[in-house]
């Protein structure tokens, strides 16, 4: 049976980080999870996804919920437990997959065959990136990557003790400005590969 | 007027704090008790004797804490230490009744003993939970509730949301029955002298009028949609049998003698002239004598965080009470309901309703308690009735939004983590109407019965 092997890709919004995720489970052949882990989850649980969809990745609203020894009253807030507890099933079972964000560095720690990755990017490159992807001014640009920057801090540092982006909290950290997707891609894989063999 | 004006300062960031949750309520609760020691009594009012009377120690070292050879009294202002021991002592008996089983057990005993169909299922875990809420705290009781419900409704093929949500509304009219159902009916009890026969035959009984209503109210909602949906055959052998859930059969026994011991201590306290905080340690010793082994493990169990938040909060309202700030508080309702006691009454069972869907009902009722207390004085009216006025409106109002009361919060919890996401909208088009059903009854209970 092939060895476990669990990617953990956090990323800076703009640096290409989804797609190396993508290349990655490509390279591996082996599952990628992004928003399709909640299709798994509706699936599993017999949920209706559209409402999932609406609660994914938003921060619980303080006014409108309520904590009562570790139980809260915000579905956001139990949505990412389903996640959590999902992405810790799928791990036990000894698959092996990709998984972007979802303070998967964190959640699955304990599991050996866990690589964990952080992405960032040049700010003008992340900016560039983004105005050819989405057809977006550079203030346009500029402006989404901030608040999408700040929700993925907000949701993993409210979940997390070490801060989103950390670079002590992952095994890797890497500028995707500086190689490119193919050089950090095939950078990534060679770390990967020497981790995976027997010293 | 220094001291008053910090008084007010320190309780409305208090509640700010609690509300949205930045910090967790017990940090906010002892920061603000300090800073009330400091700000009030010390820098506003020079005071040493209001610091010793708020902190209350003397009161333990006091015969009546423990035994009381006459009536019951009003306890004096500070931090209720009867509560703190009390709920500490029921906190560890709950702890020890979970360990060995009990609650799953006598979930699946019951469901066998309707033979599993849907509707009398439906209509019994509402009577338990009612029942059961009357002696232990709320949270328990939605917790192995709910979780039972659920795992039923995944065999049974039902809908398990509209028994969760009756049964969350029954929990807390159960926590209303009796002094030790509902943190407030106890804080109240304790503080103003009022025992366990005396909610009973009170508030007990605008509960069970306010069941039956409930009872109706939910299966003319509910009823249809979950007859609908339940399985027609049902297989008992995919059943877990109510034996299986008991994990120490020699724990459950002595869990369940403690635990009809405590409710006949507590039937009987004023008879007996044991406190309510004897009862605790009396009830807290024996569990943790008899299942000596998991005693570490039950002590740390314990959910001290909502005692100390209890202890912080003690004294805020301390601060507020030493420096008259409620006696203007009462004025102002004595003044805006012209010293007619029905409209009292209407203004302390909806204000306290209302204030409790939204905020944490423990800061509420125990700033109100001095409130009714002066009221009481000013204008002549029972104290009692005003108590189980704001018995009612505090333990019924959490009732109406998800975050009213804690077994609110713990039953969507429970819920949403296996999948079933109740949300505010579809939660309060059930709650609020069963909420202002009980509301009413209970006020015009309290109009006849002691008008």
């Amino acid at each position: 049976m092939e060895k476990q092997l669990i990617i953990s890709v956090g990323r800076e919004y703009g640096s290409g980080g989804h797609e190396i995720a993508q290349r990655l489970s490509e390279h591996y052949g082996i599952q990628l999870l992004d928003h399709n882990l909640l299709d798994e989850i509706a699936a599993a649980k017999n949920m209706d996804m559209q409402h999932l969809k609406g609660l994914d990745e938003k921060h619980r609203s303080r006014l409108t919920s309520r904590t009562v020894r570790g139980y809260s009253s915000s579905l956001e807030e139990n949505l990412y437990l389903i996640q959590f507890d999902h992405l810790r099933k799928k791990a036990s079972s000894g698959e092996s997959f990709v998984i972007v964000g979802r303070c998967s560095e964190t959640i699955l720690k304990a599991y050996d065959s866990l690589v964990s990755i952080f992405v960032l990017g040049d700010m003008d490159k992340k900016i560039d990136r983004i105005m050819k992807l989405y057809g977006l001014s550079k203030e346009q640009a500029v402006r989404r990557i901030r608040e999408k920057d700040m929700k993925r801090r907000r949701y993993h540092n409210g979940h997390c003790d070490r801060r989103w982006g950390d670079s002590r909290n992952y095994d890797i950290a890497i500028n995707s400005s500086k190689l490119g997707i193919d050089g950090t891609v095939a950078m990534l894989a060679d770390y990967i590969d020497r981790r995976r063999t027997p010293q | 007027m220094v001291a008053q004006v910090f008084a007010v300062i320190i309780f409305i960031a208090m509640f700010v704090f609690i509300v949205t949750e930045i910090v967790e309520r017990h940090v906010v609760s002892l920061v603000c008790a300090l800073l009330t020691i400091i700000l009030v009594f010390g820098v506003g009012m020079h005071s040493m004797t209001a610091v010793i009377e708020t902190i209350n120690l003397k009161s333990i070292a006091a015969a009546e804490f423990w035994y009381l050879s006459g009536e019951s009294t009003e306890s004096s202002a500070g931090i209720n230490w009867e509560t703190i021991l009390f709920i500490f002592g029921m906190m560890v008996m709950v702890e020890g009744m979970a360990r060995v089983g009990f609650f799953r057990w006598l979930c699946m005993r019951i469901a066998k003993l309707v033979k599993y169909r849907v509707i009398p299922l439906f209509i019994t875990f509402m009577v338990l939970s009612t029942v059961l809420a009357m002696f232990i705290d709320s949270i328990t009781v939605i917790l192995f509730l709910a979780a039972v419900t659920i795992e039923l409704s995944q065999l049974l093929k039902f809908d398990p949301v509209p028994m969760i949500l009756s049964e969350i509304f029954c929990a807390n009219l159960g926590g209303s029955a009796t002094m030790c159902g509902d943190p407030p009916n106890i804080i109240i009890g304790t503080s103003l002298g009022y025992s366990f026969t005396d909610f009973v035959t009170n508030t007990g009984l605008i509960a069970a009028i306010s069941l039956i209503a409930v009872l109706v109210y939910f299966y003319l909602i509910f009823g249809r949609e979950l007859k609908k949906s339940a399985a027609e055959v049902i297989d008992h052998s995919s059943l877990p049998s109510p034996e299986s859930t008991i994990t120490d059969k020699k724990g459950f026994m002595v869990s369940s003698v403690i635990f009809a011991a405590a409710i006949v201590l507590l039937v009987t306290h004023a008879q007996t002239g044991l406190t309510v905080s004897t009862i605790g340690m009396i009830v807290a010793v024996a569990t943790l004598a008899t299942s000596w082994r998991y005693a570490a493990v039950l002590l740390k169990k314990v959910d001290y965080k909502t005692l100390l938040f209890f202890i912080g909060l003690f004294v805020v309202i301390g601060g507020l009470e030493q420096t008259g700030i409620l006696e203007i508080m009462a004025a102002f309702i004595g003044r805006i309901s012209g010293g007619n006691v029905m409209v009292m009454i209407a203004i302390i069972i909806w204000l306290s309703a209302i204030a409790s869907a939204f905020v944490d009902n423990i800061p509420f009722a125990t700033t109100m308690i001095p409130i009714i207390r002066s009221l009481s004085l000013t204008y002549g009216v029972d104290l009692s009735t005003l108590a189980w006025t704001l018995a009612m409106g505090t333990d019924i109002g959490g009732s109406a939004t998800p975050i009213g009361a804690s077994a609110n919060v713990v039953g969507i919890a429970t819920a949403a983590r296996e999948g079933y996401m109740i949300k505010w909208g579809q939660y309060c088009k059930k709650m609020v109407p069963a909420t202002v059903i009980v509301v009413l009854i209970s006020m015009l209970i309290i109009y006849v019965r002691y008008l």
